[in-house]
């Protein structure tokens, strides 16, 4: 289960956001929304711990996050607003190694049917700075087809992807929450994702 | 009677506190320092050797001095705000290196200045000097970088891994620089035969160290006030400050 | 782990050569720079020999510590490496590493041609190659604290040589003096001794506090 205990982030002199109490439980869902500026990046970057708050805690089963170090990195997934999708590597190769640094090895079959599954196929060998901007997006994702986490923190998922794209990580995300997975996203798309409670958190 | 320390650390407190004791350092400054160049300059007999070239001591040695001890003392306040998160010992770590460069110029300036009579040279690569210009740069390197970063709280942190970076650096270098130049024993000037030292001039060259430190007491003291108000100007106290002034 | 991040950051280096090359070329450069400053006279040279060459590779390496870090930065794959469950100072250390592989390694090939040009007999040419190879790794793991400190910042590749080259003063000291000592017929163990004394101490610190830096940096 994960907490937040009163957040409130500063932003030179400015308050972002203060006050941000909320915790979402093993199947739910959690959309933070607001307008450009108010913060959302910043409470995500919070949530994974590479933000410190500056007051209030994030707490994961009830510790710290910053407590937990390493053994919280490894039961979340974070997908920041840069993608971490290197240029001078080919998509599979992309794959191999943002999984392993996550904490799961793969070998090239499994990766290329994930890649298949993300709608990538004929482009495993191909440099990823020959992809287009949904493309490279679709390499990040297919992570969260391979890794075994309880979080998914994902920062604007939906950007520059096609409309059998964002049908994709739909479901991807549906089946993850039936599975008992929580998800903490934001986006500017409408999105209806079905899950048990949908908490809606909203920056202004 | 006990003290509550943890008053004083809040920089609300630690503003009107520091700003009570500034005239009682800044007086002990001027008082010290006139005491002490009196004996400098009137009471301490000349050298037999060194003429009277010898006085500029009474401001070099306390200049290097206070410029060796100053770094530990930012090193320890940033390292304790990094550790411990508490943003008053971070501002004093930052209002403590200009302080603290300066007494390193001032050492290495007037170091030339004695230089240029006793050794006919302004510059000798001596292994105290070359350390002195070292640490010179490791201030440089601190402030450069706290001032390259716009965040406070980053620029606290990032100067603290610096500063503590660097103190463990500086025996390091001391060293290494100490063996370079008994390498080099041809080109250097030993400078460590001290002369049998009159008593008025160890009592001028102390009563001098005690005006750096009142002054650089002072000058910290004023520096993390200046500090405190440009990082708290949103919050209500300075905000009463600043209505009470007009 | 540490492999996939080794094997990862060369096959980067491999897609990229020319940044490799102009490391060593700037090397290359800043050495054969100095006869023409001070003049082709042979006995000068060879005593300024293993200072120039060791400058130059202070300086060279320290112009690709900017490369250690930026790219992960600007491209996200630095926050999945903060975010991996493995330790991060580990993970620091194979990104040390690999910069040594692909900047310092170079740097410790060339040095005899170049100590070749400066005339430096044979036995001192072991040396010099020696002690950048014991040297070279130090500058790799010191040099890591720095460009994780500037990251992201504006100017911070002068600022990055502010800040890490005086830290560098030891090895420059003992580096080059195993060499003076070498030519002077002395011995040069108590040098190498301590260099290795340096790249121990800077293989445990170093890592730790680059990673407590990249966490401040990236915040």
């Amino acid at each position: 289960m994960l907490q937040g205990n009163n957040l409130e982030c500063m932003r030179g002199d400015r308050v972002l956001f203060s006050g941000i109490n909320f915790s979402i439980k093993p199947g739910e869902l959690m959309q933070v929304r607001g307008p450009n500026g108010s913060g959302k990046t910043s409470l995500l970057r919070m949530l994974c711990g590479l933000a410190v708050p500056n007051s209030g805690e994030v707490s994961w089963n009830g510790s710290d996050i910053r407590s937990l170090g390493e053994d919280y990195y490894s039961v979340i997934t974070y997908l920041g607003h840069l993608s971490g999708v290197k240029d001078d590597l080919t998509t599979i190769e992309n794959l191999c190694i943002t999984s392993a640094l996550a904490g799961v090895e793969i070998d090239k079959k499994t990766a290329c049917e994930i890649l298949q599954k993300m709608g990538l196929e004929k482009r495993e060998a191909l440099l990823a700075k020959v992809l287009s901007q949904g493309q490279k997006r679709r390499v990040a994702l297919a992570r969260l087809l391979l890794v075994q986490t309880k979080l998914w923190i994902l920062d604007e998922p939906l950007t520059a992807l096609d409309v059998s794209a964002i049908e994709l990580i739909k479901n991807i995300i549906e089946r993850y929450l039936a599975q008992g997975g929580m998800v903490i996203l934001t986006t500017h798309q409408e999105i209806n994702i079905t899950a048990t409670v949908t908490h809606q958190l909203y920056l202004s | 009677m006990s003290i509550n320390w943890y008053k004083y650390a809040s920089p609300a407190s630690f503003y009107f506190l520091a700003g009570r004791m500034i005239p009682y350092f800044s007086i002990a400054a001027i008082v010290l320092l006139i005491i002490g160049l009196y004996i400098g300059f009137f009471v301490a007999p000349t050298d037999f050797q060194q003429g009277e070239a010898y006085r500029i001591i009474f401001i070099h040695v306390p200049a290097a001095w206070m410029s060796m001890f100053l770094y530990l003392v930012m090193a320890f306040w940033a390292g304790i705000g990094l550790a411990f998160n508490t943003r008053l010992s971070s501002m004093v770590a930052t209002a403590i290196a200009p302080t603290g460069a300066m007494f390193t110029f001032i050492a290495l300036w007037t170091g030339a200045w004695w230089g240029k009579p006793m050794w006919g040279a302004w510059w000798v690569w001596d292994a105290r000097l070359t350390s002195e210009l070292i640490l010179l740069f490791l201030y440089i390197g601190f402030m450069s970088l706290q001032a390259a970063i716009d965040d406070p709280r980053r620029a606290d942190k990032a100067g603290a891994v610096i500063a503590l970076v660097g103190v463990v650096n500086i025996p390091i270098i001391y060293f290494s620089v100490q063996w370079w130049n008994t390498l080099h024993q041809g080109a250097s000037v030993s400078v460590t035969q001290s002369p049998k030292m009159a008593a008025s001039m160890l009592v001028g060259m102390l009563i001098m160290s005690l005006a750096a430190w009142m002054y650089s007491i002072a000058m910290i003291l004023m520096r993390t006030r200046v500090i405190i108000l440009e990082r708290e100007r949103h919050t209500a106290w300075v905000a009463e400050l600043k209505g009470a002034a007009r | 782990m540490l492999i996939w991040i080794i094997r990862r950051d060369l096959l980067l280096a491999m897609r990229r050569q020319a940044d490799v090359l102009t490391t060593l070329f700037f090397f290359i450069i800043v050495v054969s720079l100095f006869p023409l400053g001070v003049g082709p006279e042979m006995n000068i040279l060879r005593i300024m020999a293993p200072g120039i060459v060791w400058v130059a590779a202070l300086l060279a390496s320290m112009l690709s510590l900017g490369r250690m870090f930026s790219n992960d930065y600007l491209d996200g794959t630095l926050e999945q490496i903060l975010l991996s469950p493995t330790s991060l100072p580990l993970l620091v250390l194979g990104k040390m590493f690999s910069h040594w592989l692909v900047t310092g390694v170079p740097l410790v090939l060339m040095a005899p041609v170049l100590g070749i040009q400066y005339d430096l007999p044979f036995s001192a040419l072991i040396v010099l190659t020696l002690s950048l190879l014991l040297g070279t790794p130090i500058l790799s793991l010191i040099g890591a604290i720095g460009a994780a400190l500037t990251l992201g910042l504006r100017g911070g590749g002068v600022l990055v040589s502010l800040l890490v080259l005086p830290l560098y003063i030891p090895v420059l000291i003992f580096g080059a003096g195993a060499v003076e000592a070498s030519t002077a017929g002395l011995g040069f163990d108590a040098h190498f001794s301590l260099l290795g004394a340096f790249l121990l101490v800077s293989l445990v610190c170093a890592p730790w506090a680059t990673a407590a830096s990249l966490r401040i940096s990236i915040e």
